[in-house]
Order: C-alpha cells, then structure tokens, then sequence
C-alpha cells in the first residue's frame, strides 16, 4: 500500500509530504482556534461565577460550528463609506500571518522517517518576525478602510503598539540565539534536551518574561488590547465588519495566540520534548513520534489557556504606560539582558 | 486630611506582586461554584405573595365563584379583562346560586400583573398566582379563556363559604 512512497524521487517526496503536513497543520490550527474562542468564553465564564455556552452539543463543545455557521450565514454587509479594496483586503491580511508563522515551527521529533516540522529554515527566527511584523498591517489597514474615526484610533493605536513590542520582542530572544549559536528552531530545541533544567526557560528567565509580556502585546491581548478596547472605541478596528469578515478578525487573534504559544514552547520550553523517560531524543517509532505531537499540543494549549486567563484577570493600560512600559522599561531590560548574557558566555568561552 | 503615600518597594514596582494576586482571586473565583441557573429547566421559586398571573378560583364545593360583576373588567387599567355577563342557567350540580360568567377572557398580552382586579373583586373569585413566564406561538393563544383560567386557579379554600348554608 506504501510502497508508492519508496519510489518517488526526492523532489516528489517534498511535495507530497509537505502538502500533507500543510494540510494537516492548518486543519489542527483551524480547529485549535475555533476551540481556543470555546476555550475563552468558558474560562471567561468560570472566572466570573457563570457556566458559559453549554447548550449546543455535550458540554457546548459544538459550540464553534455554531458560531461558525452564523458568521456563515450573516449578511456580508460592506457600508457605503468605506475604502472598499482595504476593506476586503484587511481581515485576509489580519488572518494570514498567524497562519504562516506555523511553517517554521517544530512541532514534534519524527513521524515515519518525516521531521515534524513544515519548513525547516536556517532563519526560523528571522522568518517568524518578519512575518509577525506583518500582522500589525491587517489591523492598520482595516482601521484606515473603516474611514471612520473609532477604528482609525484603533487601528493608529495599535501600528504604534505593535512597532514599539516588536523592538523588545525581538531584544528579548537574542540571548536565545547566542546561546544555541544558531536561528534555526529545531537546533533551540536541541539545546534544550537533557536534564531537568535544561529548558531555556530556566537558562534565561528574563528572556522569556520579556518574550511573553511582548508577546501579549503582539497579540492585542489584555492587558495590551488598546486596538479593540471595546469600552472606549466602541469595537476599536473592526467596528464597520460583520459577518464573515469580523469572523476573520476574530479568528486572525486566535491564531496569532496559538503561534504565539507555540513559539514560546519552542524557544522557552523544550518544544515537543520532556525532560525524562526518553522524551527528548527524536522518535524511533511511530507511537513515540505521535506522543512529541501530544506534548507539544499540551503545551501550546496550556499556556493559550494561561493568556486567557490572564485576560480575564488584568485591566487594560492605558495609552501613556503602555508606550512608557515599552519604550522606557522594556527595550532597556532587553538590552541589558543581551549584555549580561554575552559577557557570561564570553567569560565561560 | 493628608494620605502619606508609602513609598513601594522594587519588588511591589515590578507589577508582578498585583498580577499574581490578580491571577490567585481569578482561580479563586474559577473553582468557585457557578451562581447560573439553567433557566428553563431550573426556575426561581417565588415567594408567598408573588403577584404572577390572575387566574380564576373555584370554591370547595367546585362551584365558579365569580359572579360576572364586570368590577374587575372596569378597574383594569390595560383594559386586558373581557367578560360576557349573562351566564348559563343555575347549574344543579353544583349548585350556583347567582349568576356566573359566559365567557371572561384575560389578553395576557395585555395583562401588566397590578393586582387591581384581585383587589376589586367583592367574591373573591380571582387571584394573582405565581405564574411569572407565559408563553404562546400566538397572540390568539395568549388570551386566557374561562376554561383555562380555572383550570390554572384551581381551588381556592376559602374560610367563608358563601354558599354553603343557603
């Protein structure tokens, strides 16, 4: 049945491989956002003393085919003073980076003779932010296609945002790199085998407290969600979308929490590995191939419902701290952090 | 009065002793059990007293007490009571000594709970009850007619009974 898999040449076997893995990546994500949406009105809920949805299907966990169908079937209403080609342009532009970023990320060891990982680039990193840099276009353009003022201040809010986070974001994974010597995401987790303490994590505390507090940032998560702040800009940038567009937008968050995630087990915490029962050399054999899958699955869930969490728990800045936090607390203790560390390396080398 | 402000320490400036209150009070609040109430299946009880919907009472005897009056279709401020005054003959069966509606209709649609007509009514013959959430695919449906109305009043268990001992 598989021996067709022997014949191809080495250049079919890309293809094919990696067409299946993109397939069954985006299905996973796909369904990981429409369940991450369950996720946060639930614990969204328990935090408050509700229940939250629990009527459609057991437990409401048919909930996101529900919702999925409504903004389905909703009028796909476009008002007439928009910027129409920006309009139709931006939730697309919103989505598409959280989507992209998967590519580079090893999100188990071997299945079958396949390293678990779509794209496995020398410039992981570089790659990832370039193309997180782009999500910021999606708001921004959709905050300047509403051509109304709620959004524009969404949208100008959050280009500022974005800009000033991604500075520190990027100061605070450096460490990272000049430890591992290498931007390729698979040799980080290579370094972080062996041992109990091996996870960067341990290694680099303040890297990672940095990398997560951009990181919330990034992804216009409370207490950074000054793009949306519904209570003051009535819907922030995606005021004038309904329907399947605003879906976009929504899901285009999700998304970017998810990569977010998984770039923060990647880099902070082992990936795919655990530190013992052999967890953390690459599978020999299918079963232990499909377990890594599950740890790092675990993982990325976990802390998606660590940032709910938070979500549910921290006010919002406002506009002032927030570029004061950036600008004037974070990029200092980023910089400093890459100093420190560079000396001890230079010192034990 | 002058607050001194205590000056924070590093540790309070780094923002994480609030955060990780803040995530301790939302576990907190998380495992706590849900305040919910799962509204059809569960309803609230309603106390003694609760003015819900009027609905008509029958006596002991299963006699109907209302007299046809009309008080409590002339005070009712949404004008939400019809009643059609010349009842049926006396009944033998039960034994009703004056007269008795032929048709009274409640619009609940119409109805806004006042307790006017309980309140006006000389034989006590209707009752605002606990009923709080009616429903109906009409509008038709919505108006109560006598059949039903003492149907869902039932038995009133009344200290005088008028009738008994005529």
């Amino acid at each position: 049945m598989f021996e067709w898999m022997n014949q191809l040449t080495e250049a079919q076997s890309l293809v094919v491989f990696s067409l299946v893995k993109i397939g069954v990546v985006l299905a996973t994500v796909m369904l990981m956002i429409s369940y991450a949406v369950v996720a946060e009105r639930r614990i969204c809920a328990f935090i408050q003393d509700r229940i939250g949805p629990n009527r459609v299907g057991p437990w409401g966990l048919l909930q996101p085919f529900a919702d999925g169908l409504k903004s389905f079937l909703k009028e796909d209403f476009v008002p007439g003073h928009v910027r129409k080609v920006y309009f139709w342009l931006a939730p697309a532009a919103a989505m598409l980076p959280g989507l992209l970023t998967v590519a580079v990320i090893p999100f188990g060891s071997n299945l079958g003779g396949q390293k678990m990982v779509i794209a496995d680039l020398n410039v992981g990193i570089l790659y990832t932010f370039g193309i997180v840099s782009l999500g910021v276009y999606g708001i921004v353009l959709a905050g300047y296609a509403a051509n109304s003022k709620y959004p524009f201040l969404g949208g100008i809010r959050s280009s500022a945002q974005m800009i000033s986070y991604e500075v520190a974001m990027g100061l605070s994974v450096i460490p990272v790199f000049m430890l591992a010597g290498d931007l390729n995401l698979s040799r980080v987790i290579e370094l972080q085998t062996g041992g109990w303490f091996g996870w960067l994590v341990f290694k680099l505390p303040l890297s990672f407290f940095l990398f997560v507090i951009a990181g919330f940032a990034e992804t216009n998560r409370l207490p950074f969600d000054l793009p949306e702040a519904e209570n003051e800009l009535v819907g922030g940038y995606n005021t004038e979308y309904s329907s399947i567009k605003f879906a976009l937008f929504f899901m285009g968050e999700y998304a970017n929490m998810i990569m977010l995630s998984a770039m923060t087990v990647t880099l902070f915490l082992g990936g795919w590995t655990l530190p013992f029962a052999g967890l953390d050399r690459p599978a020999t054999t299918l079963t232990v191939g499909l377990l890594h899958i599950g740890i790092f699955l675990a993982k990325v869930i976990a802390l998606v419902c660590f940032m709910i969490w938070v979500r549910w728990m921290l006010p919002r800045f406002r506009f002032d701290q927030l570029m004061d936090l950036g600008w004037r607390r974070m990029i200092p203790v980023g910089l400093a952090n890459i100093v420190i560390y560079a000396v001890i390396l230079w010192m034990r080398a | 009065m002058k607050i001194e402000r205590t000056a924070l320490t590093f540790w309070e400036r780094l923002y994480l002793p609030a955060v990780i209150a803040g995530l301790k009070v939302t576990l907190r609040h998380f495992l706590r059990r849900k305040v919910t109430m799962q509204y059809p299946e569960e309803r609230w009880v309603v106390p003694t007293g609760y003015r819900g919907a009027p609905y008509l009472v029958k006596d002991q005897e299963g006699r109907v007490k209302c007299v046809s009056c009309q008080l409590c279709e002339f005070v009712c401020p949404p004008k939400a009571i019809k009643i059609l005054p010349p009842g049926p003959a006396v009944d033998p069966a039960t034994g009703n000594v004056e007269k008795r509606p032929r048709e009274f209709e409640i619009n609940m649609l119409r109805c806004i709970f006042c307790g006017y007509c309980q309140e006006v009514c000389p034989e006590e013959a209707i009752f605002l009850m606990k009923d709080y959430s009616l429903t109906g695919k009409s509008r038709q449906e919505m108006v109560y007619g006598l059949e039903k109305l003492l149907e869902l009043g039932g038995t009133h268990l009344d200290s005088i009974q008028k009738w008994k001992h005529k």
